[in-house]
């Protein structure tokens, strides 16, 4: 069993992770150097006139684009073992998967582990001012539990307080609050930072769908066969 | 019979719960771990991702 799983992961988070890679140098990969040309201080935003909204990017960089690649594949292998593991448990009690479900299994790991955490702790454009890391895992990691669970009640829960439970779970993290700065100091123009965020939720969206997808017809095709 | 069908149950689960945490293991390491070597080399993703980078 534990080999389907990894089997139907692997492939799935490996083609979706080199897809998301090349949808991230399309659309992410501009904004984020540009953005960097601010964080470095190459750009200057306030008090100095209006700035060129398009300055020249460097271009593709093998060894820096070369480990996007890689590490892109890894992050979406990882979730596919994640995504994979919970879909077949599904199925020893019941649940049908296939390439169609898995596309709703997906975009829920897309809200679980991508959306639910962006709502209160936007993707973060590089020279953003943002507070102690440690604390922000902290906050990311609760959030995705508790909407993990707070979805899984939701799909499988037959009580209504199971739904009542999901919607406090879903709605605590964003009461409790994300650990934001005290003062902004991010040099990066507000333009650049709202579409970066918007870039890699849209991207993340395509890839979970995706991942979701092909981790539903991996799995049945492997379950199929014995 | 007991110790059978908890036996059963426990091999069912166990596949899973082992995929699991190898997969929240690789997303840790690829996507938090702050040494500077992996988060140099896994920046641009991380952002893109939308994990707490810096």
């Amino acid at each position: 069993m534990f080999s389907k799983i990894v089997t139907s992961a692997l492939l799935a988070g490996f083609c979706t992770g080199l897809i998301a890679a090349l949808l991230q140098f399309v659309l992410i990969q501009p904004v984020l150097l540009h953005a960097e040309l601010y964080e470095v201080g190459t750009l200057v935003h306030f008090g100095n006139g209006a700035t060129d909204a398009t300055p020249d990017l460097p271009g593709f960089d093998m060894m820096r684009d070369g480990l996007t690649l890689l590490f892109s594949a890894l992050i979406y292998v990882g979730y596919g073992l994640v995504l994979v593991a919970a879909m077949g448990m599904a199925a020893e009690y019941g649940a049908t998967i296939t390439a169609r479900t898995g596309l709703i299994w997906g975009v829920a790991g897309f809200v679980a582990l991508h959306f639910a955490p962006a709502v209160s702790l936007p993707p973060e454009v590089p020279g953003g001012a943002y507070v102690d890391i440690t604390a922000r895992q902290i906050w990311w990691w609760g959030t995705v539990i508790a909407t993990a669970v707070a979805l899984a009640l939701i799909a499988f829960g037959r009580a209504p307080v199971m739904i009542a439970s999901a919607i406090a779970l879903l709605l605590a993290p964003h009461v409790i609050g994300a650990p934001h700065p005290e003062a902004f100091t991010g040099p990066v123009p507000p333009e650049l930072a709202a579409l970066f965020a918007t870039r890699a939720l849209g991207v993340g969206l395509a890839a979970w769908a995706l991942l979701g997808t092909l981790a539903g017809y991996f799995w049945a095709r492997e379950t199929a066969e014995s | 019979m007991t110790a059978l069908v908890q036996t059963a149950a426990k091999s069912t689960v166990l596949p899973f719960v082992a995929a699991m945490v190898l997969g929240l293991g690789i997303v840790t390491i690829a996507g938090h771990v702050q040494a500077s070597a992996l988060h140099d080399a896994a920046h641009d993703v991380r952002h893109a991702t939308g994990f707490p980078c810096h």
